[in-house]
């Protein structure tokens, strides 16, 4: 029997909420099938089910615990995270709780040696990073989850076994009133870190697990600094050592600081070691007498693993199910997002039967790929935060020390922050368009840009659930057989519309006119009358010409659906 | 390419010997590795660089 606590956690700042436990389905005489199971409500299992819900594709969502998670966690959101999130509709929440931020900066020996600025375009809606404990956004989800029809959220669920079949997988759940079984035609895995589903299919990751340590604490303290990243290397309170700072809403403020090589968890975690560093870090940021108490402490290690497949029969992996990436550079959660974001579209379309035989595999394709160019990135990070061998150690205490004195070097400060991957090898890209061709704005498998079009509006404000293809022209209609072939693909099912961008009003044909009257989207997008975007679900580009007719059209779709 | 004359070659040599006693002890390899950075910098060559390495990790 599976009994989560039913003691709400405790915390300093959020309110934690216990759900009742899902046991209706216990004693059932014939399992329930289902078209999609997500197992996991943490910040990717409830995006995922918003995302697909927007396709009209119903999910039941189990989750293990009877409430929210535990701890301030990913508390670092990217602009890219926050776009998506605008998608499922909580973007709004997040920025009116949380504090955004671009600067980061690290000093060595009481020397500001590297500032770091994320660029912040007046086109972007969002700021480059956005600070909010991991409870509140998942709380913002789950209310976003139960308000809406097409979401069944079992709270205390838990998977113990999984069979998989020709065209579905058999889930066994335990709950507080016994077990149940439950058939979907595709499981997501989306249960963390420490997945269950991961572990019942005897999946390994793979990749470099680095020695490494850190203690993750959140404290709550009135501190006169802003919202900036901080990072302190070899502190004199921490010799050779790595300490970072973070500023979370309600005067919490994450502290990370590596632990001496031979120390273990335990003893690090000890409420004096605890109170000692974390009172000597305080006083290197100029704190006398620190008044200050503790929300929430956990060890960390950083691990640049993945699984060099994501998609096991009818079992779809995604977010830290499907890897592990370090924590530097604000990787973990940022890379869940673009999963799902990745997934949904495809798997709704799969669902529909409008999909070709290469779009789900193309979803394990291209975010293994991310996967595994985040990891290249993520080592570069890791290996100067926490350096490995005696060699990187070495090479990067002259670094440090050079760094006082000469700016050449001081660029290897910088920490690589999460950016969208560009799928360019994707099957789903278009192989006869005019990609090469433009002098400007996003190319194939690149997410589009935002463009500010005004006060409060901003082009993503604009783009939904569906294929759009930006089709820029001065003209008052389409062209009548761009239209014919936009009507035809709808007829099927698929879901596309159409900005028109160029004209003073509204055009024909179009689902939405956009005049740019001063010219500044089309000169963003390196665009000419007549030329256009194509743009998956995800906003990611597949095509783009500089002249288009509707059999193009219709064979770029072709190809973005996975008919190779 | 510039190349180091006889006597340009003793000036180096007796200067790297001279800061190396003037670099404490224990800080001795990192000073010869902020050296080896300042001097990759100057050269602005990484491939010419990596041979400079492979030559000097020879019959150590």
């Amino acid at each position: 029997m599976h009994c989560p606590s039913v003691e709400p956690r405790r915390s300093l700042y959020f309110d934690y909420q216990v759900h009742p436990a899902f046991t209706a389905a216990v004693g059932a005489a014939q399992a329930e099938r289902h078209a999609v199971v997500i197992v996991g409500a943490g910040p990717i299992g409830l995006t995922t089910a918003l995302d697909l819900a927007r396709y009209g594709i119903p999910s039941v969502l189990l989750e293990a615990e009877q409430q929210v998670s535990e701890g301030s966690r990913a508390i670092v959101f990217t602009r890219r995270s926050l776009e998506i999130l605008q998608q499922v509709g909580v973007a709004d929440r997040v920025t009116a709780a949380g504090l955004d931020w671009r600067f980061g900066n690290s000093f060595y020996r009481n020397q500001r040696v590297f500032r770091m600025e994320a660029p912040q375009d007046a086109d972007d809606r969002f700021a480059p990073m956005t600070n909010l404990q991991q409870p509140c956004l998942e709380q913002y989800l789950v209310e976003a989850v139960q308000a809406n029809p097409l979401i069944e959220l079992r709270w205390g669920n838990k998977v113990t076994a999984v069979a998989q079949a020709a065209d579905h997988a058999r889930l066994e759940v335990d709950t507080p009133a016994g077990p149940y079984a439950l058939e979907a035609q595709w499981v997501i895995a989306a249960d963390g870190a420490r997945s269950a589903l991961r572990s019942l299919l005897g999946l390994k990751l793979e990749g470099a697990a680095y020695e490494g340590r850190f203690v993750i604490a959140d404290i709550r303290i009135r501190l006169d600094l802003p919202t900036e990243r901080l990072a302190f290397f070899d502190p004199p309170w921490n010799p050779g050592n790595t300490v970072l700072m973070h500023r979370e809403p309600g005067d919490i403020w994450r502290i990370d600081y590596q632990l001496p090589a031979d120390e273990t968890p335990e003893q690090a975690l000890a409420p004096e070691s605890l109170r000692a560093r974390i009172d000597a870090q305080l006083a290197l940021v100029g704190v006398r007498d620190p008044q200050w108490e503790l929300d929430w402490c956990s060890v960390y290690s950083a691990r640049a693993l993945t699984l060099p497949d994501y998609i096991h029969q009818r079992v779809i992996f995604t977010g830290d199910a499907a890897h592990l990436l370090p924590i530097f550079g604000v990787r973990g959660a940022n890379t869940g997002f673009q999963d799902c974001n990745g997934l949904a579209w495809k798997l709704a379309l799969a669902l529909k039967g409008l999909a070709g035989p290469a779009l789900l595999p193309s979803y394990s394709h291209e975010r293994v790929g991310a996967a595994r160019e985040i990891i290249a990135e993520a080592g570069k990070s890791t290996r100067f935060m926490t350096p490995p061998t005696p060699g990187q150690r070495l090479v990067r205490d002259a670094v440090l020390s050079l760094s006082l004195s000469q700016a050449f070097v001081r660029p290897l400060y910088h920490w690589r922050t999460s950016r969208p991957h560009d799928y360019t090898d994707s099957p789903l890209n278009c192989r006869d368009d005019d990609d090469a061709a433009f002098p400007a704005g996003p190319r194939q498998g690149a997410p589009l840009p935002n463009v500010r079009l005004g006060e409060d509006d901003y082009l993503f404000d604009h783009l939904g659930a569906a294929f759009h293809l930006l089709y820029f022209s001065e003209a008052s209609e389409l062209p009548a057989d761009l239209r014919a072939r936009a009507a035809a693909l709808r007829e099927r099912g698929i879901p596309l519309r159409i900005l028109a961008i160029g004209a003073a009003d509204a055009v024909d044909g179009a689902d939405l006119s956009l005049a740019d009257a001063d010219g500044h989207l089309r000169s963003k997008y390196g665009a000419q009358p007549g030329c256009a975007y194509l743009a998956r679900p995800d906003q990611h580009v597949c095509a783009r010409w500089r002249q288009l007719d509707g059999a193009a059209l219709g064979r770029a779709i072709h190809t973005a659906l996975g008919n190779a | 390419m510039q190349t180091l004359t006889i006597a340009g070659l003793e000036s180096v040599y007796e200067q790297l010997a001279e800061a190396l006693d003037r670099a404490p002890q224990a800080q001795r390899e990192l000073f010869l590795v902020k050296l080896a950075l300042l001097a990759a910098e100057a050269l602005g060559e990484p491939e010419r660089f990596a041979e400079l390495t492979e030559a000097a990790l020879l019959d150590l």
